[in-house]
């Protein structure tokens, strides 16, 4: 290798030092968790303390705390679920039975994720006003599973093209039907596919804040609501904040690791692979 | 290509597997911008008495010619422009850093791709309470410790602390794009170039920086069709203030519908922010159509 210790000791120094500061805000959030409230307001900033629990159990004592929790648990894989049950049918028939209309639709439904969200604001409210689904789970569920639409077709469009039609093929001589083919055949081929689908679902719904904050308040209102009430300047409680947010963080920060290759591909919308 | 892989394929009725689909897609896009376009036309207030009435374009008169809007749009697009920026360079810089072989670059890869998979509304608050509070944060003990007293981020500088906030979340999404575009860049290729002699920075802006120009541009695209309806950040550090100086045009519409309950004029500011999205997302769809040419 050209450029020697030197270069690889450079480097080196240059990665640590930005991972550092790009993951620095996170474990910061992290370590305030484990402090007092008083200690995570000293200045100078403390670094060694005496880590304490009482934040987490305060924050899971709170019974409003828990109920958001399983909002957001309810909505994500409520959310997912609808997509996936409306998605997979319509890539498996996008991707296998392609028409002269199949890159219309396609594109035609990338386009709807071009709608800004805040354009349709004003009639989504007044609908799901007069029909009972404000502040309501099934509300969030119905309108979080068609903004990721978009994005589980497309992904799912893209892992069922990997499946080799000929595999199809052979399932249909032996007699299996159409319906036979897609859950037999190509559902289990094409699982972890449809799991990276399904965790990019779960990361965005899981994370969306546009409208749970616009369309719910108390009953239905998900962890992206709860936290943004801590921006109230009433009082100072960044240690449950950092606690409730650590919570909320954790699992979704490890679904991303887990799945980012994949996620890429759906991100893009195909346009990266 | 076309076809061929499937030519042999009987024809089926596919109309009841992509039916539901494109259904409820068309009932989530159509009939919302429909009613949008037709409340921007009235007059339509929640509080006040009465039915809404048919008012033409005064909504849209009435925004154009006033401030508001044009402060809105303004910082609209200031904000985007300013994070694309951020986010492209900071993100080719990392990527490219991040594809060099050096010990522990696998974590750091993760690390640095962290911020992405934080809600909006925690990170926001993880850096407006703990980091840019001028009394308690981070920041402000670090200026005052090398006297050079504090700074009052949100008070002083509210587009740009907003701005810093959105770009060490987006910067991670160009990071996990420009990355494995640069580890599908042809190693020989790299090689031959080394071998001849090219430094890091030529390589760089020989080789690598050329290969990632699309991937750049999808980057540039995707991040614009968020940005443009950037919400949760407003709404949890500054709440669109001082007066207006951080308000964007999706905040601008929340504030006129929820707030003030004037659908007329929420509406015409919809349709306003859909136009805008439009001319984005055609030169996004005219990218990613290209990536769909064998598809028949």
């Amino acid at each position: 290798m050209t450029g020697g210790w030197k270069m690889r000791l450079a480097l080196t120094l240059a990665g640590w030092t930005i991972a550092l500061a790009m993951f620095s805000p996170i474990l910061w959030m992290f370590l305030t968790s484990f402090k007092t409230e008083i200690a995570a307001v000293r200045t100078p900033p403390a670094i060694f303390f005496r880590p304490t629990l009482e934040n987490y159990a305060a924050v899971l004592q709170r019974a409003d705390y828990v109920q958001f929790a399983l909002n957001s648990v309810a909505v994500s894989l409520g959310s997912t679920l609808l997509a996936m049950a409306l998605a997979i049918p319509a890539a498996y028939s996008m991707a296998f039975f392609p028409t002269r209309h199949t890159r219309d639709i396609l594109l035609w439904m990338l386009s709807t994720k071009m709608l800004p969200a805040v354009g349709v604001l004003v009639p989504i409210y007044l609908l799901w006003r007069d029909f009972g689904l404000l502040d309501t789970r099934l509300g969030l569920i119905l309108i979080d599973s068609l903004g990721v639409l978009p994005i589980v077709v497309w992904m799912l469009f893209s892992f069922f093209r990997e499946v080799p039609p000929e595999i199809l093929e052979a399932s249909r001589m032996d007699g299996a039907t159409q319906t036979d083919e897609l859950i037999h055949i190509l559902l289990p081929l094409s699982m972890p596919g449809i799991a990276a689908t399904a965790l990019l679902a779960i990361i965005l719904c899981w994370n969306e804040a546009f409208w749970s904050l616009n369309l719910t308040t108390v009953n239905a209102a998900t962890l992206t609501a709860f936290t943004a009430s801590f921006a109230s300047p009433e009082g100072l409680f960044w240690a449950k904040l950092s606690a409730a947010s650590t919570l909320a963080t954790v699992p979704i920060l490890i679904f991303g690791w887990i799945s980012q290759r994949q996620l890429v591909r759906g991100l893009s919308f195909g346009a990266v692979k | 290509m076309t076809g061929s892989r499937l030519a042999k394929r009987p024809r089926i009725r596919t109309a009841p597997l992509l039916g539901p689909c494109v259904l409820a897609l068309f009932l989530w896009m159509v009939v919302p911008l429909a009613m949008t376009l037709w409340f921007s036309l009235e007059r339509y207030n929640l509080l006040s008495m009465g039915k809404a009435a048919f008012a033409g374009l005064e909504n849209y008169r009435y925004l154009l010619t006033g401030r508001t809007l044009w402060v809105a749009m303004g910082n609209t697009l200031l904000l985007v422009g300013l994070v694309l920026l951020v986010t492209l360079v900071f993100g080719t810089l990392f990527a490219v850093l991040l594809d060099r072989d050096f010990p522990g670059r696998n974590i750091c890869r993760l690390f640095v791709v962290a911020p992405f998979f934080v809600m909006p509304t925690v990170s926001a608050l993880i850096w407006k309470n703990m980091l840019m509070n001028p009394v308690f944060g981070v920041f402000a003990f670090l200026t005052r410790s090398l006297g050079l007293g504090v700074f009052d981020f949100f008070a002083r500088a509210p587009l740009l602390s907003i701005t810093a906030i959105v770009a060490w979340e987006w910067t991670p999404f160009a990071v996990l794009i420009l990355l494995p575009a640069l580890q599908s860049l042809d190693k020989d290729q790299r090689d031959a170039a080394r071998l001849d002699g090219a430094g890091p920075i030529a390589l760089f802006y020989h080789i690598e920086l050329p290969h990632l120009l699309r991937p750049m541009a999808v980057v540039a695209m995707i991040e614009m069709i968020f940005f443009l309806s950037l919400f949760a950040e407003i709404y949890v550090t500054t709440g669109g203030g001082p007066g207006l100086a951080s308000t964007n045009l999706a905040y601008l519409i929340f504030r006129d519908a929820l707030f003030d309950w004037d659908v007329g004029s929420a509406s015409a500011g919809g349709m306003l922010a859909i136009v805008l999205a439009n001319v984005v997302a055609l030169f996004l769809m005219r990218a990613v159509g290209r990536s769909l040419e064998d598809v028949r």
